[in-house]
């Protein structure tokens, strides 16, 4: 018996060390890419003549466009722009979700009333309530980052909603509310460690998500002007280009978001295995 | 006869709950429209602006009631929409009542197929995967479904339409039908061709939720009691399938697949801006970018419509699971 638990307890920590060393090469993974936005400058982005419509090739690992413009570069500043939407969707979107489930824990009433407002954010499809912010907001960068921002809190709020009626129930919970603390003290206390993993599981789960839409809104035509590097907008413009035959300004942008979209994916599972195995 | 009862009882509180949420849903979308940057006037003239004397344009001003107050026109606005008046589209010129429907019926078509088509592979490869967990064929359609969920539609739209269009010259570029035809002159076979590749771009996006819901639950199966004596009897692969886990995956998988609507309505946006395909997803995007405020609020209702019908169905069948379930039988 004791040796089963031995031997349980050993492929454990196995298996979380396993975890852990994943989750530390998919950060460096990411940081390669998001930093590396950072040194790109003007001159690499710049359109030259001289080069126009080339084909990958060492020297153009993604091969260039029409206006002769390096596509490895667009790319990782399209990457980073990305993930910089994705960043700041992922901050205002958490804090909603954990302010909106506090607010439900206090009484029945903010709890059906944060509840009528999840159904009413997800009642209409997703991309159809960002064409309507954007539209609202008068285009803009300002309309997608706003747009893509506030309306993906309404899932994580509901895992947060859910997690906060269970440690309500819970016996010290009421031992503190007996004792006579104060809400703030209970929730800084009890529910703030509590939800600590899944908060930050779903922060970085908020990601993927609100990169793929942040690709989709632009791919649309809504928000960012032309000359922006974005995925979506490198994509539309590719688009015309396509009788052309320069399938290599589809491909390697593309493949390079999916790669950045699973990154995150894949670093929100290995994280939400390590905080919570079960 | 009790439970039929019921059942009206619960698609009855069902709607209700709807229309206030529609309600709810149009009005926040009014408060956000009216309060938006955008010059509905200017929006309506575009380039003609400049050749439109002041007095027209008062008279237009006066025509939209821009000039009213925020509560006129919303009281205005809300008694023509319980009309079933949606007002005209400025872009088509048309009632946007009448634009919806022939979108939809467009768009439903492609919707209907892709659902389909992605419900059955979608279903398979989940079975397939459930009950081979863990050996290479489970890896592959695990990891393909992951994938598949990180893919934007629209990039996959634009790869088939390299491959098939570019390269293999099968299907032709855009558009739901061949370009300078009469529609009474346009074959079956033409309207096919234009909805077959945005219809499997569709498809393909549609697979990864329901394989993967359908594994799951298909592996919650396997573990139970009555699969362990159902094996101990010798039922081993495809009659082990069909004669327990179809019965009881089934249900859930098309339940499930119903509650997407909401990502099929997304898709369709992106498909057929692809595609060029004029439905009612190329609609929205076009009253967005070019302030067509009636239609873009027509549709939003309409969407909203659209994706309460489908959690209904989804909830309709998971209430009628249930009831087998309480009645004893065995699903």
């Amino acid at each position: 018996m004791k040796n089963q638990f031995l031997s349980i307890d050993f492929d454990n920590t196995n298996y979380k060390r396993r975890v852990l060393w994943k989750i530390i090469g998919l950060v460096c993974l990411f940081l390669l890419v998001a930093l590396s936005g950072f040194w790109i400058g003007e001159e690499q982005l710049e359109a030259n003549m001289g080069e126009k419509n080339l084909s990958p090739s060492l020297q153009h690992p993604f091969g260039t466009d029409w206006l002769g413009r390096d596509m490895f570069f667009r790319t990782l500043s399209g990457l980073h722009l990305s993930w910089k939407v994705g960043l700041f969707a992922a901050v205002i979107s958490t804090a909603i979700a954990l302010t909106l489930s506090l607010l439900s824990s206090v009484n029945h009433f903010f709890d059906s009333l944060v509840t009528m407002l999840i159904d009413l954010f997800l009642s209409i499809p997703h991309l159809v309530a960002l064409i309507l912010i954007a539209f609202v907001l008068g285009g803009g960068v300002k309309g997608i980052v706003i747009g893509i921002a506030f309306t993906h809190w309404p899932s994580l709020t509901r895992v947060l909603r859910a997690e906060i009626l269970q440690i309500k129930s819970a016996e010290y919970v009421h031992v503190s509310r007996k004792l006579g603390k104060s809400r703030m003290w209970i929730i800084r206390h009890h529910y703030l460690p509590q939800l600590m993993p899944q908060l930050f599981v779903g922060f970085i789960l908020l990601f993927p998500h609100a990169i793929l839409h942040e690709s989709a809104i632009t791919f649309l035509g809504f928000g960012l002007s032309p000359e922006q590097p974005a995925i979506g907008i490198i994509l539309s413009e590719a688009m015309k280009y396509l009788t052309m035959g320069m399938w290599w300004l589809v491909v390697f942008p593309g493949l390079s978001l999916i790669g950045m979209v699973v990154i995150f994916d894949a670093l929100g599972n290995n994280l939400r295995k390590l905080l919570n195995p079960n | 006869m009790l439970q039929i009862l019921n059942i009206g009882k619960f698609i009855l509180f069902r709607t209700i709950k709807f229309i206030i949420l529609l309600f709810a849903v149009i009005v926040c979308s009014f408060l956000l429209v009216s309060y938006s940057p955008v010059d509905p006037i200017q929006s309506y003239l575009g380039a003609e602006m400049m050749v439109v004397r002041e007095e027209q344009r008062e008279e237009i001003a006066e025509y939209f009631g821009v000039n009213e107050s925020k509560t006129e026109q919303f009281f205005h606005w809300l008694t023509m929409f319980l009309h079933g008046d949606l007002g005209t589209s400025l872009l088509y010129r048309q009632e946007v009542i009448v634009v919806i429907q022939e979108r939809f019926l467009a768009s439903f078509a492609l919707m209907a197929i892709s659902w389909i088509v992605s419900g059955i592979f979608g279903y398979v490869l989940g079975v397939i995967a459930g009950m081979n967990e863990g050996t290479m064929i489970d890896k592959a359609i695990k990891s393909f479904c992951f994938i598949l969920a990180s893919t934007p539609a629209f990039w996959i739209g634009i790869l088939l339409l390299i491959v098939f269009s570019l390269w293999l010259g099968w299907f032709p570029i855009g558009l739901s039908m061949p370009i300078g035809m009469l529609a009474e002159e346009v074959t079956v076979w033409d309207r096919l061709k234009h909805i077959i590749l945005p219809a499997l771009t569709l498809s393909i996006i549609g697979i990864s939720n329901i394989t993967l819901h359908t594994r799951q639950k298909v592996m919650d199966i396997l573990e139970s009691e009555f699969i362990r004596f159902a094996r101990a009897k010798g039922e081993e692969g495809f009659r082990l399938f069909a004669r327990h886990i179809f019965r009881n995956t089934l249900f859930p998988a098309i339940s499930v697949h119903f509650a997407s609507f909401g990502e099929l309505f997304g898709g369709v946006i992106l498909a057929e801006q692809v595609f060029s395909y004029p439905g009612l997803g190329q609609a929205i995007v076009q009253a967005g970018l070019n302030s067509d405020v009636p239609l873009l609020l027509g549709i939003v209702a309409f969407s909203a419509l659209f994706v309460f019908i489908g959690n209904l169905l989804a909830d309709l069948l998971y209430y009628f699971i249930d009831l087998r379930i309480k009645n004893g039988e065995t699903i």
